[in-house]
């Protein structure tokens, strides 16, 4: 696996490159350490909190715009008071100076998720080495098109993020039969990755140990993992599910689901009312 | 087809439904004769288990004879017309848990693990009628269920034993008789007993057919007089938690070292007069407790030092208090889980077969399903000495 440094920093948010604030910045003014994007949704969710807030006319109404009118001054001065105690500094986070890799490895996301599946590895790489497959088990893969022994083109759903789905080239670096195998992406696509499955024979008679290994940059950094998170569609949970599927379908010859099974339109008007 | 669905708390109703289709290969469709109500539904009933939707359909204690089969059902295993229990843990027969008769462990049948694995860290088997927690699959208090992984879920019955002599293999007979067995009973064993609903009855039963020297069955008789006389009628002798103090009792009877063996067959839902019965009663209507478990923490007490504490009563979720230094420093063993029942199946009905016991014992009231709401209504206020109802579906 390239072990590639992905600490995880206190703030979620994209790494800027442009602005270097504190040669421009006049003593006399606050030090900036709010990054450009996260002013950005500062402001705008300051905004949103003060109108809200506002419109309530009540004294949680007016703490509300009063949170809502902190959050604007910091995004507009671009100072933190909590970020100041806490000696973070979003703003500095990004060097201009160092290598766009790294860059990328510092915004971009690691996932590993691991299954104990009743098979031998030789089926479960059997399974996985043909890659288009996998869109018949995993729901979250749209499309994988086979191009030629190394090369393949891949199609993920992802709602919350880049419209509905994200595409990319995958070449194979690193094929070992029955064991691992070990992809990257290629220049041009949408989504920046490398990843590997390993196929580990577990202890006695307990099958295979399946590890994927995912490292990706997701469309809008560290804010778009995050934004995704919000809204159900993390990358490791959709791994989890994925992986899960294969399990069952390996294991069981199918996948248990309640979908099409008959139920009642009857609604709450007991104790707690429900619709 | 009618069936039973849950709208609300307190709230269930009988409506027409579409039948179930085979959806999956390995499915089977039965046509239910016998569906019992359990105790563990008034957990549903009384809106204590979360994730129920409105529209559920309930049950998980059905039996009734092979409809339709899947094509990729052994059929080897089992045909149309054959006449089966429905184990209420539904069980993939492949996975590392099914391979170690771990049944109600089952690594592959819930559909909606990730919801359980946030409250529980991993998911349990799919269960039929008992909330999305657990899969969120159609119960069998209907006329039809459809049974996923049915060559390994259904369990054929002779012709000829009647409904009321097999229907309770489905869930409360092992389920009893686990929490016996898995307690280790040496003949010179005091078995205490709490609750004697159906579980606990067959729990009492189910400790002197593995040769407990005595049993002890702990209730109400101010609340269900009834259940304590069956009991009785089994031979244990009782304990009424409403004039006797449970400690005291049973120290006394068992020359002042307490029982070797204390089974909590009541669960989330427990009363009791004691104040942290009370303490309980608020801490769940202030939503700050979601179990009230005043017999665990009564069990962990009255167990005799290294004796074994088993847990077949329904929990859910967090419950407070629980005397962890009697548990630790009195070197107590503790056996739990939801019912294995597949495990159990063979051998309790060879016992039902040899006529050592008789399930039909526990049946108090039989009725049509177009009635279920009335019974759940009976059976949660105890009304009538309701203890165990089966319903009918063609009635």
């Amino acid at each position: 696996m390239v072990a590639l440094d992905t600490r995880s920093s206190a703030a979620p948010t994209q790494t800027p490159r442009d602005d270097r604030p504190r040669e421009a910045t006049p003593q006399a003014q606050p030090q900036i350490n709010v990054s450009t994007v996260e002013r950005g949704v500062s402001v705008a969710s300051g905004a949103l909190l003060a109108i809200l807030g506002l419109k309530r006319r009540s004294l949680g109404g007016l703490i509300i715009a009063g949170l809502g009118g902190a959050l604007l001054k910091r995004g507009v001065t671009g100072h933190c008071e909590m970020y100041e105690s806490l000696g973070l500094n979003t703003a500095q986070e990004g060097d201009e100076q160092s290598e766009p890799r790294d860059r990328a490895a510092k915004r971009g996301v690691q996932i590993e998720r691991s299954f104990l599946i009743d098979r031998s590895p030789e089926d479960l790489y059997g399974f996985w080495r043909k890659f288009d497959n996998l869109p018949q088990i995993m729901t979250h893969l749209k499309e994988v098109r086979v191009i030629d022994d190394r090369r393949s083109h891949w199609v993920a759903s992802a709602p919350a993020i880049a419209g509905g789905s994200v595409e990319w080239d995958a070449q194979i670096t690193d094929d070992e039969p029955n064991s691992r195998i070990a992809w990257r992406s290629l220049p041009g696509s949408t989504v920046d990755s490398s990843g590997e499955v390993r196929f580990t024979r577990a202890l006695g008679d307990r099958g295979t140990q399946v590890t994927v290994s995912l490292k990706y940059v997701p469309p809008g950094g560290r804010l778009g993992h995050w934004t995704a998170k919000l809204f159900g569609e993390a990358a490791d949970q959709q791994i989890q599910e994925d992986l899960r599927r294969v399990k069952r379908q390996m294991e069981t010859g199918e996948i248990p689901t309640t979908e099409g099974q008959p139920r009642g339109t009857c609604t709450g008007s007991g104790k707690r009312e429900r619709n | 087809m009618k069936a039973l669905t849950w709208c609300a708390p307190h709230k269930v109703k009988v409506e027409d439904v579409p039948d179930p289709k085979i959806i999956n290969k390995r499915d089977a469709i039965i046509r239910v004769t016998s569906t019992c109500i359990c105790g563990s539904d008034l957990h549903l009933y009384d809106g204590f288990i979360p994730f129920m939707k409105p529209g559920d359909i309930l049950g998980h204690e059905p039996m009734g004879i092979v409809e339709e089969l899947g094509p990729d059902v052994d059929k080897g295993r089992i045909a149309v017309g054959d006449r089966v229990v429905v184990p209420f843990p539904i069980g993939c027969g492949k996975c590392f848990f099914c391979k170690r008769e771990l049944w109600s462990c089952c690594d592959n049948s819930n559909p909606k693990a990730y919801i359980a694995e946030k409250a529980f860290g991993f998911s349990p088997a799919g269960l039929f009628g008992y909330s999305h927690l657990t899969g969120g699959y159609a119960g069998g208090q209907a006329q039809f269920l459809r049974v996923p992984f049915a060559d390994v879920n259904l369990q054929k019955m002779p012709s000829d034993l009647h409904d009321h002599q097999v229907v309770f293999l489905s869930d409360i007979f092992p389920t009893g008789y686990m929490a016996a067995e898995q307690c280790n009973i040496q003949k010179d064993d005091t078995v205490a007993v709490w609750g004697c609903g159906p579980v606990g009855q067959f729990t009492i039963r189910s400790a002197m057919l593995l040769g407990a020297g005595k049993v002890i069955a702990i209730d109400d008789e101010s609340y269900v007089p009834q259940r304590l006389q069956m009991a009785r009628d089994a031979g244990a002798t009782t304990i009424d938690i409403h004039d006797e103090y449970v400690f005291d009792r049973l120290r006394d009877m068992t020359g002042g070292i307490g029982p070797d063996v204390c089974i909590d067959a009541v669960g989330m839902e427990s009363h009791g007069y004691s104040p942290d019965s009370f303490y309980d009663k608020v801490k769940t209507m202030a939503l700050m407790e979601t179990d009230r478990p005043h017999v665990l923490r009564q069990a962990i007490h009255c167990c005799r030092k290294g004796g074994t504490l088993s847990i077949p009563g329904v929990y859910g979720g967090l419950g407070d208090k629980i005397p962890l230094g009697a548990m630790m420093n009195k070197g107590l063993t503790i056996k739990t889980g939801q019912t294995h029942v597949h495990r159990y199946i063979p051998k309790l009905l060879d016992h039902i077969r040899k006529g050592d016991i008789d399930p039909s014992f526990v049946v108090t009231n039989r009725m049509p399903l177009s009635k279920a709401p009335e019974a759940y209504e009976m059976f949660q206020e105890r009304r009538d000495g309701c203890i165990k109802v089966v319903l009918d579906p063609a009635a």
